[in-house]
């Protein structure tokens, strides 16, 4: 059968899609041989020397689990794992005290996401909803959408700083009973995060409308460098108001562990039965998916948190990522300062974890990557993890260039 | 107070899971599992391949190991291994022919149903008569609204694989745009295989019938020990110019690597252009669900399939696990026969793979939990990883034993 004679394929019909942008970023900064570059793009935490950073409570897990087997993991994910991540995330909280608490492994935090928005379709939860901030994440918006969820984003950004007013707004607006996406701390792209006084009065809405939590938690610990403090919204909502709600958990930034793919779902139900239902529902969708979690870096993760030395350690790595992360942004504001950058650059101190919004044109975002090799998100985010000593002045004159001369 | 939770179903716990469970639960000194589909050694301890530990040591030491995230699409060393292993080393080199990383072959199953039930909205699944648990629950996941069909495939009466009923009902039933999921080798649950005449007919069978032939490839290697002979169906298939197929393949068993999640999916399509356009949309599933697959498992799969003398280790270990099922199959049958056990027993030697239909009824299958702590599906089907020369003996005197007893009792009805 010739070429000429093949039935046309049966993929004709299918629409092209363009991939996601941050990934082209990262994939046009590795083929840049450019010795100056610098990628402030993708969201992953880079040392002092710009190379990736094993940290050294991980190192030492590595040992523990050398031997380990591959065995199939319960459908649930590892239990350890599962258990001292829920103890962490929910230390001192009624929920857990009162066995109120579902889990399960997930694929790191998209993972969690997923299994949040199966789960609460297969409990017939009635949610139809899903309002996400604008901007966000890059991947909430496809990721619910595929699920058939109805997503609408809430302005939450104005001027280097949450848009508090618009943001309030837009919720009491919204549609009641539905789902909310939160971002428990460091806002992804832009820092900004609520104040306590701000999450209340969220919360006080949320309440009113009956609305689901669903708080994307990336950063705990990674943010302030305590896991207890990144935590504080969630023990706002959960254990001061009663509300039910999925916490989602990652610890590809935490602990570095991002192509690992671990993570951790929870739903905090009103009692210990339905919390215990969900956990059959959760076990439900994650097999038609993915059938079990891959083991190796839940079982490093449980061993950190496990092994006092270790999370000793591990404590002490999260200070050492939070606090190079803000001395950058202090360096950046300062070198910004110096060189007199047009227009106010607080924001870059104001904002938190590991991204910031610049701020900065298109035009502007090109002509430091056509210029200077500077690659970062065509929104203006960038990954402060990427900047260092080595660069963090190189990068300050480019954007003050790309400031002065574009538009 | 009303809970968002309050109107759920509750759902049901997986059989084969769930059996898992008892069986560990279950304490009696003679307690046997032949239930779980994984490789157990003469001792009938789990094996972490040689070929295995000794990549894991070379990653322990490596200081450029590290756990950044792989992109969408996967490793891409692993992916050309996992090409030239299934496609074989021309094919590899086809545009035409996409790949992408997934958590395992359930993951590339999962992917390829979504893929097919966008792109082809077929009307009809078709699924061997009996197959996997798991496909049915993942086209259901993919397409709630599509007919899911069975194309005959084993005859209890004979025991043996019902080739005319399959090729009948799928001239008689299936429509053009139809998938049909085919098991590459060491079908499962049966263990019984096409042969390669009943391939061909197979093969012109889709092409006939403008079928969408999808290939579910979770033993290769570890059902003959011979890698191209586990991936002949499927190679014949791509020797068919033109015809379009899809290959979800699992490296759970032949690596021993289950818990790690290592699979691929390779779409081969009719150009280089759709090719590339079908790379993006699985490159969306993924990115939807788990954004970037697990990097560990495929990296010790990628460091052996492109390593010569770690690729020939491996053969070693794939001959060390397919030989010992292949003795436990002489072992068991040479049993039955031994103890004159009623039936015909030979269809235990004929099939191939980790799994036997052994020709056990539901309530021997539960006697046989019940009565002598042996754990199998009630479905007849055995894992015969399970078995090992300390258990055989009893294994087959338990066969022996509940055949002779339900053949003396009334049928419940």
């Amino acid at each position: 059968m010739d070429s000429t004679q093949y039935p046309p394929s049966v993929f004709n019909a299918a629409t092209y899609i363009a991939p996601d942008a941050i990934f082209k970023v990262t994939k046009d900064y590795l083929a840049d041989t450019d010795p100056r570059k610098v990628n402030v793009g993708a969201g992953t935490y880079r040392d002092e020397n710009g190379k990736p950073w094993i940290l050294p409570s991980v190192r030492m897990a590595k040992e523990v689990v050398a031997n380990a087997g591959h065995e199939y993991s319960p459908i649930l994910g590892l239990k350890l794992f599962r258990d001292r991540t829920v103890e962490l995330a929910f230390q001192g909280m009624k929920a857990l005290k009162e066995d109120r608490i579902a889990s399960c492994q997930s694929l790191s935090g998209t993972g969690a996401l997923l299994l949040a928005g199966l789960a609460l379709k297969k409990a017939e939860s009635g949610i139809t909803e899903v309002l996400i901030t604008e901007p966000t994440w890059s991947n909430h918006e496809l990721l619910f959408s595929s699920m058939g969820y109805n997503v609408t984003k809430l302005p939450y950004y104005k001027a280097g700083a949450f848009d508090f007013r618009s943001y309030i707004d837009a919720l009491k607006s919204a549609p009641s009973g539905a789902a909310v996406i939160l971002h428990t701390c460091a806002h992804n792209p832009t820092g900004c995060d609520p104040s306590q006084e701000q999450w209340k009065e969220i919360a006080a809405v949320m309440k009113k409308k009956t609305m689901f939590p669903v708080f994307d938690s990336a950063y705990l610990g990674f943010n302030s460098g305590v896991v207890y403090d990144d935590a504080w919204a969630i023990r706002y909502f959960v254990d001061e108001l009663g509300f039910e709600a999925s916490v989602c958990l990652s610890f590809a930034k935490s602990m570095g562990l991002y192509g690992e793919r671990v993570g951790v779902v929870t739903f905090v139900a009103s009692s210990s039965e339905l919390a215990q239902t969900m956990v059959s529902i959760l076990e439900n969708v994650q097999r038609a998916t993915v059938s079990t979690p891959p083991i190796y870096g839940a079982n490093i993760a449980a061993t950190v948190l496990g092994t006092p030395e270790i999370a000793k350690q591990w404590a002490q790595d999260l200070i050492t990522m939070s606090s190079r992360v803000k001395g950058m942004r202090q360096k950046l504001f300062d070198a910004l300062v110096r060189l007199q950058t047009p227009g106010d650059w607080s924001h870059i101190v104001k904002q938190t974890g590991m991204f910031g919004y610049t701020g900065i044109s298109s035009a502007q975002i090109v002509y430091l990557q056509d210029k200077y090799h500077v690659y970062m998100a065509n929104t203006s985010r960038i990954s402060i993890a990427g900047l260092n000593d080595s660069n963090v002045e190189y990068f300050a004159k480019a954007l003050d260039d790309a400031v002065r001369s574009v538009k | 107070m009303t809970s968002i939770f309050s109107s759920l179903p509750i759902a049901h716990e997986d059989d084969a899971f769930g059996l898992i469970r008892l069986a560990k639960a279950d304490t009696h000194p003679s307690k046997t599992s032949l239930n779980a589909g994984v490789y157990r050694d003469e001792e009938g301890n789990p094996w972490v391949l040689p070929v295995v530990k000794e990549v894991k040591n070379i990653l322990h030491a490596d200081p450029t190991v590290n756990h950044e995230y792989l992109p969408i699409r996967g490793n891409a060393r692993f992916l050309t291994g996992a090409r030239k292993l299934v496609l074989g080393a021309a094919e590899a080199l086809n545009p035409a022919v996409v790949s992408i990383q997934t958590v395992a072959g359930t993951g590339a199953n999962h992917m390829a149903a979504i893929l097919l039930v966008h792109a082809l909205q077929p009307k009809s699944v078709w699924f061997s008569n009996p197959t996997w648990l798991n496909h049915a629950s993942i086209w259901e996941k993919a397409d709630k609204n599509i007919n899911q069909k069975w194309y005959p495939y084993y005859n209890p009466a004979d025991r043996r694989f019902d080739f005319r009923g399959m090729v009948k009902t799928l001239e008689e039933e299936s429509q053009p745009g139809d998938v049909v999921v085919l098991h590459a080798c060491a079908h499962n649950p049966t263990g019984l295989d096409p042969t390669r005449d009943q391939w061909k007919a197979i093969a012109d069978l889709c092409i006939r019938l403008k079928l969408f032939p999808l290939f579910d490839s979770a033993y290769q290697g570890f059902a003959s020990g011979d890698l191209e002979r586990d991936s002949w169906a499927i190679k014949h298939f791509l020797g068919e110019d033109g015809l379009e197929l899809g290959i979800a393949q699992s490296f759970s068993k032949n690596f021993g690597l289950y818990a790690e999640r290592v699979g691929a999916l390779h779409i081969r399509t009719t150009s280089a252009d759709v090719a590339s356009n079908v790379g993006i949309l699985l490159q969306q599933v993924s990115r939807s669900e788990f954004s970037t697959p697990p990097a560990y498992g495929a990296t010790i799969v990628a460091t052996v399939l492109n390593d010569d003398a770690l690729f020939a280790k491996w053969q070693l270990d794939l001959k060390t696990m397919s030989s010992r099922i292949a003795q436990m199959r002489q072992g068991l049958y040479d049993e039955l026969i031994r103890l004159k056990t009623p039936g015909k027993w030979d269809h235990i030697l004929t099939q191939i793979g980790m799994f036997s239909y052994i020709g056990v009824t539901a309530a021997q299958a539960i006697l046989l939990k019940e009565q002598y702590h042996i754990y199998l599906l009630t479905t007849g089907r055995v894992a015969l990883t399970g078995l090992t020369w300390e258990n055989v003996g009893y294994v087959a005197s338990s066969i022996d034993a509940v055949v002779r007893q339900t053949a003396t009792e009334a049928i419940p009805s």
